[in-house]
């Protein structure tokens, strides 16, 4: 074959039709630049996590215990140790007496010279240095700026008052999403004690951070942590250890993100498709020249197939150049998720996959069009013959082209998720998709054929004719676009059905104030405080800590021991915090046994009630014997029913609950659930609980839930930003489709305006043709869309879906408003074209 | 004299649904070397399916074609694609110019995909276009010729690879009489000067009598193969 001569005639045929080749470039441009600022993104990231792997903790090796380390763990820590720090965590009420503000808050009480590898940021800089000599408070930035507090000022936590040294800006290895939970407050040891917040019943976590000696190996710290992990209970967390927890969280994140915008890269793949089948359908007639003076079958493929691979090459390599530009504005949308500092540079193996991946996808889909190149006959020189180009290629090619895309599709994924199951999925998933897009817009068609009444208007005929009729863009664009939408407005619509199951503000019934470590002599006193603020109790609930002893008569420490055991280590050691009452309560269903809320006979086995999905993890049958240790007092008893619970409501609920007549005289706090009517009248009466009990923390129902909105709100920004590459490469596609349509609109207008048409009628076809195009895109992809919700909300959340009406109303008129405007930008100028000079071309 | 064309037998059945229909029905004639002959008929006799058969752009349904002594229907269509770039020249009715490719360009085609040295083709292209009077247009686009400078660019590319036998159907049915004329003496003057076979189908009768044979069809049969009086003047003289 005479390749230099294929380049040639691929070069010299392009010619005219550069500016429309390049349209086509486009959507595999926007398709790759996707990929490429995700996949650089996520490799720069990888390399920064690796480079700043020790600042992810601060310390070679951190140690955690809810309670203080045994003295053994301690002993083996000096030994590897070259610099230490300790620290204690703990949440409180924090309250800044200057305005009298309030607000739960992390507090870490350090000791020592941490962290170790990174910076702690603060404003002013040297507060890091000196806030524990000082004995001051380093308070979260936000914060400060937020109750318009400032270095000077102070904070009163538990019983003692701070002066504020500076801001706290940034803690390596936390991101700043960490401080949404609560801000953060670092404050030193010395008068830990004397804030009186370490009593019985607070959650507290002591930690050892740990700088190694030059000459400690990791591994054998493990090894080491590891044994005396059997006799004494605490966690470890090492550099390996956390570069891999994050790691993984990034990789999850960035697979899950990769995927949407692959979808954006097969949309442009279609979109390919799509335009070299018209492209090539204007081509017939040049084919069937060349056949006639010589040229074979392949070599008048070869010259389509170079266009197409030049066409994927240079739209791949722009889309590149596009994504490694668009990787630098990434991290701004994810920063506040990120735990380390990223530095930005190109990724050329990104770039090397993303090139790939776009020519494949490009000459792949091309195939389609191009394979049936090779049937055109040099005979359609002689006779106009109108040729279904699809219809060209047998059912044998055409299934083993589908077969090839699908396995290219399923090989990426399997590329990007490292699983084959889940590609097959991905894969099964896109394709049933795009079946019922598919299937909807040969509904369409058929239904319009059908049901056009003679009786409508001239306008409206021809409006609806366009739709099924030879060249019509029904299937294009609702493959294309219907997919995108389908894409988005999914994630709209879960979104909205997440936030809408945590919005309990309309819902006076239920508490949207929770006070937590009440201690039992303080118990009446809030009572009283809640009283006088003229706000009545909705709960006030007693609880208990224990652990558990034994199980079936089996001792604690043999279960651990035992490597056959089903049982989740958390569950097994964790502290519980048990409640006792008579009766169920509203968030809570009987599964399975009696519950019985009466009880006083101490010398038997006491009838508890367990939560139905705990009995897994600590591998308990209904019947079987527990022992409690409550606070070094040991409680016979017997699982005598389950319970299902709904934990995501704002009143306390419990793994297990004890009858009355028990627990009653235990060592217990209590916590209390109100409903106040405003913010501010719950604000007022946190400040008064904390200045008259500072250990008493208060969850403002209000305050959680925004911090929930703006987390949602945050991920799916990112996930909706890269999901809307795929509504970029529909609306190119759109464009792409109406252009190469535009010649047979030229011709159609021109002759429906000799023959006596007016401009209003003839642009009155087009608005009628293309907003029913937005429509049944829109109804399309807009089904699909509630349908994947459904799914999402039944099988993952398990939550009852409701369609939000509004978001689907918003999101239909922006697009058939889009696919109109685009429709008729491309219908510019052909009105005021002579009819004789479109006539004669 | 041999027969550069010798056709046997041929019949060409098109199925349309569960009907038949015999565009070309049991045709036989030889054609000589250096002769033309037109093919003339009504519409729907069959000209263009019986010129499309011995140019070996189709395939007959039985029957065959031997196009300078080799027989045409055993081919694959990249086989008889190599035959048609070696030995065949077509000009078309509707001039059938590759829209991308300048005037020149389209001329040059047939001898690159031989992969001939560029310079030599060109050089000879631009002869070809000087011949046929369009040098000075040689880098315009089809859409920018008129319709008679087009049938000359088409004229050109059908004698660049010197063929032995060039195929024209109706090849002035789309130009005025004076361009139609124009065209008429290019033909014959090149098919005379470089020693080629002229095949032609036309309706034009006057044209048709100005080649030495003439075949007609009637239902896809021959109803008549006669010598024309410009050759039967010739024997007289």
């Amino acid at each position: 074959m005479n390749s230099r001569w294929l380049f040639k005639m691929a070069w010299r045929d392009s010619r005219s039709n550069r500016k429309k080749l390049f349209l086509y470039m486009s959507a595999i441009i926007v398709g790759v630049a996707a990929q490429v600022a995700i996949t650089s993104f996520r490799a720069n990231l990888n390399t920064s996590i690796n480079e700043q792997a020790k600042e992810l903790l601060g310390a070679d090796l951190e140690v955690e215990r809810n309670d203080t380390l045994q003295n053994v763990v301690l002993d083996y820590l000096d030994t590897i140790s070259e610099e230490k720090a300790s620290a204690i965590e703990f949440s409180s009420m924090a309250l800044f007496p200057k305005n009298g503000y309030t607000r739960l808050s992390q507090i870490t009480a350090l000791d020592g010279n941490f962290p170790f590898y990174g910076v702690l940021k603060t404003n002013p800089a040297e507060a890091a240095t000196h806030y524990q000599s000082s004995n001051t408070a380093l308070v979260e930035e936000s914060i400060l700026l937020q109750f318009n507090l400032q270095a000077g000022d102070s904070v009163k936590i538990g019983n003692v008052t701070y002066m504020i040294a500076g801001a706290l800006q940034d803690v390596p290895g936390q991101p700043i999403a960490a401080s949404f939970v609560g801000p953060r407050i670092f404050i030193s040891t010395t008068d830990i004690e004397k804030t009186g917040l370490l009593a019985q019943g607070s959650r507290v976590k002591y930690k050892s951070y740990i700088k190694y000696k030059p000459e400690i190996e990791p591994e054998q710290v493990r090894v080491e942590l590891d044994s005396l992990r059997k006799d004494s209970d605490f966690r470890y967390d090492d550099v390996a250890e956390r570069k891999k927890e994050v790691g993984n969280a990034i990789n999850y994140l960035s697979d899950f993100l990769n995927l949407i915008g692959f979808i954006a890269l097969l949309l442009g793949g279609i979109g390919v498709s799509s335009s070299i089948f018209v492209y090539i359908r204007e081509k017939i007639n040049t084919v069937a020249i060349l056949r006639c003076v010589g040229v074979s079958s392949n070599q008048a493929m070869g010259i389509f197939v170079i266009q197409a691979l030049s066409m994927g090459l240079v739209g791949s390599i722009i889309g590149a150049i596009l994504g490694s530009i668009i990787q630098i504005y990434l991290p701004f949308l994810v920063q506040d998720f990120l735990p380390v500092d990223i530095a930005l540079s190109v990724s050329w193996t990104s770039i090397f996959i993303g090139i790939i991946t776009g020519v494949t996808i490009s000459v792949i889909f091309a195939l389609f069009p191009l394979l049936a190149v090779r049937k055109i006959s040099p005979l359609f020189t002689l006779r106009t013959v109108d040729i279904n180009l699809s219809k060209l290629l047998d059912k044998t090619t055409r299934g083993l082209l589908l077969f090839i895309v699908a396995a290219f599709v399923t090989a990426y994924a399997w590329l990007m998720l490292k699983n084959i199951v889940a590609a097959l999925f991905f894969t099964l998933g896109l394709t049933a998709c795009l079946a019922l897009l598919t299937g909807f817009s040969v509904l369409i068609t058929k239904v319009a054929r059908k049901i056009i009444p003679t009786n409508w208007s001239y306008e409206w005929r021809q409006g609806l004719a366009n739709l099924y009729r030879p060249n019509n863009q029904t299937t294009t664009l609702l493959l294309t676009f219907g997919l995108g939408v389908t894409l988005i407005s999914s994630l709209y619509l879960t979104q909205d059905m997440l936030l809408g199951t945590l919005n309990f503000d309309d819902q006076d019934d239920l508490p949207n104030l929770a006070l937590f470590d009440i201690q039992y002599d303080q118990n009446d006193g809030v009572n009283k405080i809640i009283d006088d603020n003229g706000f009545s109790i909705i709960q006030n609930v007693p609880i208990v800590t224990m652990r558990i002893q034994s199980i079936r008569g089996k001792d604690m420490k043999d279960i651990l021991a035992d490597s056959s055991s089903t049982a989740r280590r958390w569950a097994l050691t964790r502290e519980f915090r048990s409640t006792y009452r008579d009766s169920l309560v509203e968030t809570e269903t009987l599964e399975s046994g009696i519950f019985i809320g009466n009880f006083d006979d101490l010398n038997e086995s006491v009838p508890i009630s367990v939560d139905a999905d705990l009995m897994e993890d600590i591998n308990a049958q209904l019947g079987d014997t527990l022992v409690w240790d409550v606070q070094g007092f040991p409680i016979s008893s017997y699982i005598a029913s389950t319970r299902s619970i709904k934990w995501d409501t704002p009143q306390p609920n419990f793994f297990v609950v004890f009858p009355s007549g028990v627990l009653e005289s235990a060592p217990q706090f209590f916590a209390t659930t109100l409903n106040t009517p405003s913010r501010s009248a719950s604000l007022d009466l946190q400040r008064d609980i904390v200045l008259a009990y500072p250990n008493i923390s208060a969850i403002d129902v209000g305050q959680v839930l925004e911090t929930v909105r703006l987390f949602v709100d945050k991920i799916t920004f990112v996930i909706q930003f890269i999901g809307l590459f795929s509504i970029i490469t529909g609306l190119i596609v759109l464009a792409g489709s109406a252009a190469t349509s535009r010649f047979q609109r030229i011709r159609e207008t021109v002759l429906l305006r000799t023959l006596g048409a007016s401009k209003k009628q003839v642009v009155k076809i087009q608005v009628i043709e293309y907003a029913l195009l937005g429509i049944m895109a829109g109804i399309t992809g807009l089904v699909l869309s509630v349908g994947a919700s459904f799914i999402i909300s039944y099988f993952y959340f398990e939550i009852t879906f409701i369609p939000n009406f509004l978001i689907l109303g918003v999101e239909m008129t922006i697009l058939v408003v889009l696919v109109l405007v685009i429709g008729l930008l491309n219908t510019r100028g052909i009105h005021n074209k002579p009819p004789l000079e479109v006539l004669r071309a | 004299m041999t027969e550069i064309l010798q056709v046997k037998n041929l019949t060409r059945i098109f199925k349309s649904g569960s009907k038949s229909i015999t565009v070309v029905n049991n045709i036989n004639f030889g054609i000589q070397e250096k002769t033309s002959c037109a093919i003339v008929g009504p519409s729907g006799s069959g000209k263009t399916t019986l010129l499309g058969l011995c140019a070996g752009l189709d395939h007959p349904s039985s029957g065959n074609v031997r196009l300078n002594g080799m027989d045409l229907t055993p081919l694959s269509e990249d086989e008889r694609a190599a035959v048609r770039n070696k030995h065949v020249g077509f000009i078309f009715q509707t001039f059938q110019l590759v829209p991308t490719l300048t005037a020149l360009e389209n001329v040059m085609v047939p001898l690159e995909l031989r992969g001939n040295a560029t310079n030599e083709v060109r050089k000879y292209a631009l002869e070809l276009l000087d011949e046929v009077g369009l040098s000075e247009r040689s880098h315009h686009y089809p859409s920018q010729l008129s319709g008679g400078e087009q049938q000359r660019v088409a004229i050109a590319r059908a004698f660049i690879n010197e063929p032995k036998i060039l195929f024209a159907d109706e090849p002035t049915g789309n130009l005025d009489s004076e361009t139609g004329a124009h065209i008429e003496h290019l033909i014959f003057d090149l098919n005379e000067r470089l020693g080629t076979t002229l095949i032609m189908v036309t309706h034009d009768m006057e044209l048709a009598q100005k080649c030495s044979r003439i075949i007609k069809l009637k239902n896809g049969s021959v109803e008549e193969d006669s010598m024309t009086v410009k050759v039967e003047a010739a024997v007289n003289e």
